[in-house]
């Protein structure tokens, strides 16, 4: 199994650990509920070191990421960040992804831990003919992410770099503890807060996740794992790659046409067939549900609409935060509106679901 | 850790023989294992059940867990006050968090579970994995 530079802090932290991706990592510490509400009311220090980092340098960096994902990269400027999805030729998901921009020739993509060699072998291939290095340096980068309404002050005491100033979804480079960072005001959440990349020895790296947590403690942030990662994401409808979008549901099935930039004036793989989808119109439709009876709609559980299965459960979970069970699902666009009816497969039984507004959960900004 | 006077399976199920009635919950070990306890699938009262055929589900919001018969015999009683405080799976496993109560038609399959002392050395075995 994988170890991230941060592996030891988990075991002096007493983080429960799992296998994830090939990767050995804390489900949690103090308890998945624990953790979340940390993150929606203080805080949550989480190592994402698993996430890969693949640079595209070069003097047609730009075209060769325009070439490559549905978002319009030629509207960033160094310190900016897209979010975008990186695409088959059916405009279907290879992967969801990061872009930030450093400089004109000078792009970083952060991609998912499970896709990382599929996406780098696909980048490869797909931008041959561009004057462009892709490279991946997953391996170099330790990723730390702190959340909550706390994580601006609490990261403030580790960085020079002035947070207050830093908008969502913008970057600067900087320093933490003296180490060389990049610094990003993004996450996977919900809530505002900060993600971290930065090269260091396993020493170090672990040291740094110690330090956040003990300074934490006044604030009382907590480390959180990847439970509370998973359930917080879901309450703020992001998708997961795997679950929720993958390379058989479209961007605009997926309910994502804010990523879509299909007059960016570059083409770009995806774009005719979702141009065609756009003009023909969708089929299904990816929404947010809440759970009428009791019990949890979990992954993979079956979907019947009118008596008839339509798919599955993408992503299910009981809301910490909100206190109710919510989940996500692809739904024949007839079915697709809020307030539409349909049925979960719980074991032997049959559960009644409602389409309802997402995200299910916003934060007050 | 286990208690004193009651007897334990390989699935982390307590049982309490009173009598001809078995009261069954799930261990300590198992409601730390399951997170926090958010809904209890109760089964129906009079249901009549094999020793192993799954007769209720634990939802915690990491998981759904089985739990087992782990005598056969009719439920008999069910712990309604898991539908509004399912939590007192976790906060008293071994007391208010009791799931069901089962009237045995075979006492002979009480002599395959374990007691209190084989139980802990059954969770070492677990932990030395």
């Amino acid at each position: 199994m994988k170890k991230t530079k941060i592996n030891e802090a988990h075991y002096i932290l007493k983080g429960k650990m799992v296998e994830f991706c090939g990767w050995d990592l804390p489900v949690q510490y103090a308890g998945l509920n624990t953790e979340h509400m940390a993150v929606r009311t203080t805080g949550g220090i989480f190592d994402v070191s698993h996430m890969g980092e693949i640079w595209f340098r070069g003097r047609e960096a730009l075209p060769a990421v325009q070439y490559l994902i549905s978002n319009d990269a030629s509207k960033l400027q160094p310190g900016k960040i897209q979010y975008a999805g990186l695409l088959t030729e059916n405009g279907c998901f290879v992967d969801d992804l990061l872009v930030y921009m450093m400089n004109e020739n000078d792009f970083l993509l952060v991609v998912n831990a499970a896709n990382l060699e599929k996406d780098f072998q696909w980048m490869k291939k797909h931008t041959a003919r561009f004057a462009v290095q892709v490279e991946n340096r997953s391996e170099e980068y330790s990723q730390i992410a702190i959340q909550g309404p706390v994580a601006e002050k609490l990261l403030q005491e580790l960085t020079d770099c002035d947070l207050s100033a830093m908008a969502y979804y913008h970057f600067a480079m900087g320093r933490v503890q003296g180490l060389e960072a990049i610094v990003s005001r993004t996450g996977y959440t919900g809530e505002d807060g900060f993600e971290i990349y930065f090269r260091s020895d396993a020493a170090t790296a672990s040291k740094l996740f110690l330090d956040l947590a003990e300074k934490g403690e006044k604030y009382d942030a907590l480390p959180a794992g990847l439970g509370a990662r998973d359930t917080l994401r879901l309450e703020a409808k992001m998708a997961l790659y795997g679950n929720d979008i993958d390379d058989s549901h479209s961007v605009l099935e997926a309910d994502l046409a804010w990523i879509l930039k299909l007059k960016k004036g570059q083409p770009f793989i995806g774009q005719e067939a979702l141009a065609r989808q756009k003009e023909e119109g969708i089929r299904r439709k990816l929404v947010g549900f809440e759970l009428v009876d009791k019990g949890i709609a979990r992954h993979g559980y079956p979907v019947f609409v009118q008596g008839k299965e339509f798919g599955a459960v993408t992503s299910g979970t009981f809301a910490p935060f909100l206190k109710k069970p919510i989940g996500l699902v692809y739904l024949p666009i007839e079915n697709s509106n809020v307030g539409s009816e349909f049925q979960v497969g719980i074991r032997e039984k049959m559960a009644l679901a409602k389409v309802v507004e997402t995200p299910f959960y916003k934060r007050n900004k | 850790m286990a208690q004193e006077n009651l007897l334990y399976s390989k699935d982390h199920e307590w049982l309490r023989v009173e009598g001809g009635t078995v009261v069954v919950g799930v261990t300590d070990y198992a409601q730390h294992e399951l997170g926090d306890v958010v809904y209890v699938d109760l089964p129906a009262v009079g249901k009549e059940l094999k020793k192993g055929d799954p007769a209720a589900n634990i939802e915690s919001v990491k998981a759904v867990s089985d739990v087992y018969a782990p005598v056969s015999g009719k439920i008999t009683e069910v712990n309604l006050n898991l539908n509004n405080t399912p939590e007192l799976v976790n906060q008293e496993p071994f007391a208010g968090g009791w799931i069901f109560k089962i009237s045995m038609t075979q006492a002979s399959e009480l002599q395959e579970l374990m007691d209190a002392k084989k139980y802990e050395e059954y969770l070492k075995g677990i932990a030395g994995e």
